[in-house]
């Protein structure tokens, strides 16, 4: 923890954890999404993958436990950056034009902002199920938690497809930034490699944001029908 | 060609500060700075105070002209500080809003003038090699390799100006620190005091106020040096390497 | 006054050493209850600051800029001299202290010369243990070029910016010592008089540009390191704050200020476009390595240089020095230049300028080689003229860039004032009548880092001065001088802006003691400068007050200070007799318009004595004796 708290004390020690935090979190998200993919192999495959990973519950928490506290690191770390920011422009200027900067990277904060948010809303959505009960009790065939049903008649209400389709905008705009400023923060984005990592970001943050809103919009429309129906 | 320029004047740190509009005439020929001392001895033959500005040597290396014109750094044209920017750049009736750098760490003096001595401090606080004079062996016994070397100068070409952390959204020193930093990180002669260098740097850096990087690059774009961002992310690799060996 | 060089005795080559034997050392433990002010932290200011303090001196520097970064040695471009021979091409202490005496047109003291030379390798291995980032070749050795009329290749250089790579050196030593504790740093702090004490160097007053503070600084023994005073001609390759100001006041404290007449003119710079210019830039001379300078054979040829027949063009230095061509001396490329213009046969605008072309080069080379070296300048220029070089030859006309002249100082580098030392371009220096290329920064460097940190031991140890306190009678009353000044400066309030006087002035000296001088010229300058200077006291208008940041008021001191130094100038014009160098009277010619020297009565230092404001300054000469470099007539045909 000391080696942690004195990283925190500088703003380049800060960035690391910010950037390791993130690189868990974009990780996770592209092995989630890859996972989630599977709702297109059926309710049998969706529901066994979905048994398999609740099979193993320490796993689980231990990877439930990286993960939040990678989050809450990454929300602590950019909130202290954020504040040293603003501190350090206390006058703003009457015109400023941006001359290299991408709106991804200028909206990092806004975009992480909605993705917590997300966050908080998913998790009561699908883990905890506390938006739609009835969805979330449903059992498959062999007596599994019924994860595809869920999943595919949540998304068929607009109300709850829109919000995810915002979000997975925000994380496309995120990740367009995040994930090649990971290689920055670690200092490998090298003359050489700069393009290809800054290219190689940008379609990671395609690849997962699209992978998502392929289920949400698949459902949206109808082409995957629910396991069973809940009226 | 007739201009209309809205100029931050302020009379001292502890003055709010406030844009006021003049109306004036410049030729093609003339740069931006002769442009602004011919307002400036309207302005006295009117009897009233000057824009004061910084500036030296005219011919961008000295790194004291500061200006942010119409939201830019130095001006719209890359590469150029604002004393070999061109009025031929701007056209008949142009408006130009003209401010001085703005961070926590280059507090205004006057009308357009910062104090950038932070920068000073920063490189006080390990930006050099610690030879005194004499005693040094003869310079070709340490042989630097050409491309070490090049990559070497690209990063000791900053003049020092402050348009990196007039850019940058979060007014970070990072460009600045690093390309010294990078400098004697590529020479042989800057090894031994290596990691020890990067975080008395950063951490001054940081004590003087400026912010933190968030990668957005705009530093790299204003730059009139065009040192490159390659020298933050070398920065950040030698600062994490500090902090693992625990130097 | 006494002008005693104190040039030590014996061979050249052992002077220095055996100086250095003899004179006398401050023991280390004393060394930090010494302090020492240096004023300037251009290369020669910061090198000595940093050395001294290195030693244990307590240092305290000023300079007007907000950063000792930024003085005005970071604009120079070409390289640095030194006498290494790393080409192999048989350079040597002896060939680099010959060519300097010779390229000074035989006005500069040999035992100095000497010692510039015999440190200048010191320099070299200094600034690369700093980590300066001098160009490499591919084998990782250090490069050289030739550079400025030198027939052997012994300029070091870091790209364009061989200027800012040594002062970032220097600098960064500074802010090491500052980071210590050892010097104390004071930027926008302008000297503007110097304290005496029973006729020593006792301290100096301040004006602190931000808050107009006046201050007073007591030391030991005060250091000047603040420049050259090119600026007096209003337009030159200086930075916009360069002035005479420091060593001015000094000169009306009682330091002698020797050949004020010896500037420089350096032939490549950029034509001045219209009254609006405020200072010209310099392209680097080693454009001339490729570029060939012509101007039509025809007067007022309006023709666009591509349609002047190779025929109808005059490669006027080839011409004329057919065994150095385009690589003549400064002073002579920039006459020639001079020259051809007066003739008519000007280019550009006004008919000041001639062509540098590059298409034979290009042709040759390639335009890839071409880029490579002089990339940068092309960009520099076509910038400021909106003319594309690869397309259409250059535009260049000679001006103002370096200033020879300078306060008096003895082998120790100490002025006619005990404990005033000059140092760099500021004192009369070690170049005599003429610079060559690249050997200013080794001056700065030579002085700074190995040459006065000795020699003010020596001073310290042998006159033991008392640190005075500011609150001496000889403070206060200098310090009532400058407020005195100050106010009245700020009280005129008439109807002319200071930059309308130095413009006046500039236009005056440089026509009538610029790049050719004569009798007639320089007496009506003499006439005229007195009654601007009368003018601009009874009718410049400085708004604000001190109490602030002004930049008009520190900038009407220093135009006032210029007014006053215009004419010792010229002064020094007029007495000098003869053409050397960078003074070329045009009663003094050979027939085909060469300088002529006349060592007979002139081999000598002018070194001028204040004798009150408008009394005539006092002549004193230092006679120059040359037992190792024969006198001879300077040659580059
Ligand atoms: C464009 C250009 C290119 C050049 N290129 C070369 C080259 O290639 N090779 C070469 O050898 N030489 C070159 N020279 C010449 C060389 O750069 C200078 O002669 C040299 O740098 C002078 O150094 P210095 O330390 O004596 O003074 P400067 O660098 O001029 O420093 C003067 C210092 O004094 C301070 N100062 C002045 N007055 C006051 C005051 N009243 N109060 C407080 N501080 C004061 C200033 O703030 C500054 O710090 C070039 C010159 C120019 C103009
Ligand atoms: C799924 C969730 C998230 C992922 C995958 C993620 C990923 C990333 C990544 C990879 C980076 C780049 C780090 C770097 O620049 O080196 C980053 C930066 C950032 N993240 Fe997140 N993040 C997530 C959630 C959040 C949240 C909830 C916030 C809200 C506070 C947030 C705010 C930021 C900010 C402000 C940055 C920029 C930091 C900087 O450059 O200084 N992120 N994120
Ligand atoms: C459309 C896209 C998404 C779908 C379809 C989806 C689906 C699911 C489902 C079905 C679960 C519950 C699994 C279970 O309880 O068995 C889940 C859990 C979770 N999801 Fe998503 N998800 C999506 C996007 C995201 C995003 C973008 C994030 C992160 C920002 C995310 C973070 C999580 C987390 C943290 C859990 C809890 C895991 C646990 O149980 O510990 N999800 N998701
Ligand atoms: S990095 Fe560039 S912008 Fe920043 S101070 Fe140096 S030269 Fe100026
Ligand atoms: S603009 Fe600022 S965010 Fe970093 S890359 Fe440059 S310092
Ligand atoms: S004035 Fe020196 S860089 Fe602009």
């Amino acid at each position: 923890m000391n080696g942690l708290s004195k990283a925190m004390s500088s703003t380049v020690g800060t960035k690391f954890m910010v950037a390791a935090t993130g690189a868990i979190l974009a990780l996770f998200v592209l092995g989630h999404m890859a996972g989630n993919l599977q709702i297109f192999l059926g309710p049998d495959t969706f529901n066994h993958y979905a048994a398999t990973l609740k099979g193993m519950p320490g796993l689980l928490w231990i990877a439930r436990l990286v993960l939040l506290a990678a989050l809450v690191l990454h929300v602590a770390g950019n909130m202290k950056l954020r504040g040293r920011n603003s501190a350090a422009r206390p006058v703003a200027y009457a015109d400023k034009k941006p001359l290299a900067s991408t709106a991804y990277s200028r909206t990092m904060m806004v975009s992480g902002l909605i993705l917590l948010a997300f966050i908080v809303y998913h998790l009561a959505h699908f883990t905890l199920g506390l938006l739609y009960p009835g969805f979330y009790s449903l059992t498959d065939a062999e007596g599994r938690h019924d994860v595809y049903s869920m999943v595919v008649l949540g998304f068929r209400e607009p109300l709850v497809a829109i919000p995810y389709l915002i979000a997975m905008t925000l994380l496309f705009s995120h990740l367009a930034h995040g994930v090649a400023s990971v290689f920055q923060s670690f200092g490998v984005r090298r003359p050489a490699w700069r393009d290809g990592i800054d290219l190689a970001g940008r379609l990671f943050a395609i690849v997962v944001a699209a992978g998502n809103i392929l289920i949400v919009l698949a459902c949206l429309a109808g082409l995957i029908e629910p396991f069973q129906e809940v009226l | 060609m007739k201009l209309t320029l809205k100029v931050w004047r302020q009379n001292d740190p502890n003055d709010a500060g406030r844009f006021v509009e003049y109306k004036t005439e410049a030729l093609a020929d003339m740069s931006f700075l002769e442009m602004l001392d011919e307002l400036n001895e309207k302005l006295i033959e009117k009897g009233e105070e000057p824009v004061a500005f910084d500036h030296d040597c005219r011919e961008g290396i000295c790194g004291m002209c500061s200006l942010m014109i119409n939201g830019q750094p130095h001006g719209p044209d890359r590469l150029t500080t604002t004393c070999q920017l061109h009025m031929r750049r701007f056209k008949d009736g142009d408006t130009i809003v003209i401010e001085p750098w703005r961070a926590s760490a280059f507090p205004v003096v006057r009308d357009l003038v910062v104090d950038r001595s932070s920068f000073d401090r920063i490189i006080a606080s390990g930006g050099y090699i610690s030879v005194s004079t004499g005693g040094t062996p003869d310079a070709n016994i340490i042989p630097v390799p050409k491309a070490e070397a090049d990559t070497a100068m690209d990063a000791a070409a900053c003049i020092g100006c402050g348009a990196c952390v007039a850019a940058c959204k979060n007014a970070s020193a990072s460009l600045f620190t690093a390309a010294k930093v990078a400098h004697l990180a590529h020479l042989p002669q800057g090894q031994a005091e290596r990691y020890r260098r990067v975080k008395g740097m950063v951490e001054q850096m940081d004590a003087e106020g400026f912010g933190s990087c968030s990668n957005t690059y705009d530093c790299e774009a204003a730059c009139p040096k065009g040192i490159g961002v390659r020298f933050i992310s070398e920065m950040n690799r030698d600062y994490c390497k500090a902090l693992v060996s625990g130097e | 006054m006494q002008l005693d060089s104190r040039i030590p005795s014996g061979p050249i080559e052992k002077k220095w050493e055996q100086h250095r034997f003899e004179m006398k050392l401050v023991n280390p433990a004393n060394k930090r209850k010494f302090k020492v002010i240096v004023v300037g932290s251009g290369l020669a200011g910061a090198s000595a600051s940093a050395t001294m303090s290195e030693l244990g001196y307590n240092v305290d520097c000023f300079c007007f800029q907000d950063s000792p970064r930024r003085a005005h040695s970071i604009a120079a471009q070409g390289g640095i001299n030194a006498a290494k021979n790393y080409q192999n091409d048989g350079d040597s202490i002896r060939r680099l202290f010959y060519d300097t005496v010779k390229g000074g047109d035989f006005r500069s003291r040999e035992a100095n010369v000497y010692r510039l030379a015999e440190v200048s390798n010191h320099i070299i291995d200094q600034c690369a243990a700093q980590g300066v980032p001098f160009a490499r070749e591919y084998g990782g050795l250090l490069a050289n070029r030739s550079f400025g009329g030198a027939q052997v290749s012994r300029t070091f250089y870091a790209r364009g910016q061989t200027g800012q790579q040594l002062l970032l050196g220097a600098y960064q030593a500074l802010e090491k010592q500052i980071h210590v504790g050892s010097v104390k740093m004071h930027p926008r702090k302008e000297m503007l008089d110097l304290v005496l004490k029973d006729g020593r160097a006792a301290g100096i007053i301040t004006r602190d540009l931000v808050t107009g503070k006046i201050e007073r600084h007591a030391a030991h023994a005060v250091v000047l390191a603040t420049g050259g005073y090119g600026n007096v001609f209003f337009l030159s390759t200086n930075a916009k704050g360069s002035n005479v100001t420091a060593s001015w006041r000094a000169y009306k404290r009682g330091a002698a200020f020797a050949n004020p007449c010896y500037t420089q003119i350096h032939p490549t710079c950029i034509p001045v476009s219209g009254d609006h210019q405020s200072k010209l830039t310099l392209m680097s001379e080693s454009l001339r390595n490729d570029g060939r300078c012509w101007v039509p054979k025809q007067q007022g040829d309006k023709r666009a240089p591509g349609q002047i027949p190779e025929s109808e063009r005059d490669y006027y230095l080839e011409r004329k020095y057919p065994s150095f061509g385009n690589l003549a001396p400064r002073d002579i490329a920039s006459r020639a230049a001079k020259e051809v213009c007066d003739e008519g046969r000007g280019v550009g605008p006004g008919g000041k300028g001639v062509y540098l072309d590059f298409s034979a080069a290009i042709q040759r080379l390639g335009k890839d080689v071409i880029e490579q070296r002089y990339g940068n300048l092309f960009e520099m220029y076509e910038r400021i003229t909106d003319e594309n070089p690869y397309q259409v030859p250059m535009r260049i006309y000679p001006a103002v860039h370096y200033t020879m002249g300078g306060l008096w100082v003895d082998y120790n580098l100490m002025s006619t004032i005990p404990g005033l030392h000059v140092i760099g371009e500021a004192n009369f220096s070690d170049h005599g009548a003429n610079r060559l290329g690249a050997s200013a920064l080794m001056q700065g460097l030579a002085d700074g880092y190995f040459v006065l940190p000795y020699t003010i031991g020596d001073y310290l140890a042998s006159k033991k001065p008392e640190l005075v306190s500011t609150d001496d009678a000889e403070f206060v009353a200098t310090e009532e001088a400058v407020t005195g000044k100050l106010k009245r400066l700020l009280s005129i309030n008439g109807k002319r802006t200071p930059q309308s006087f130095h413009k006046e002035l500039g236009k005056l000296v440089w026509e009538k003691c610029g790049m050719a001088r004569n009798r007639a010229g320089l007496q009506e300058a003499i006439e005229r400068i007195p009654a601007l200077r009368e003018e601009f006291w009874a009718d410049v208008k400085v708004p604000g007050e001190n109490q602030e940041l002004n930049q008009s008021l520190e900038y009407a001191g220093r135009v006032a200070d210029f007014l006053e130094f215009g004419e010792l100038m010229c002064r020094d014009a007029l007495h000098r007799e003869e053409s050397c160098g960078g003074h070329f009277r045009e009663e003094y010619q050979t027939e085909d318009g060469e300088a002529k020297r006349n060592d007979e009565d002139f081999a000598y230092v002018a070194a001028w004595e204040y004798a009150g404001d408008g009394a005539a300054p006092v002549l004193h000469k230092e006679p120059l004796e040359f037992e190792n470099v024969h006198l001879a007539t300077r040659s580059y045909k």
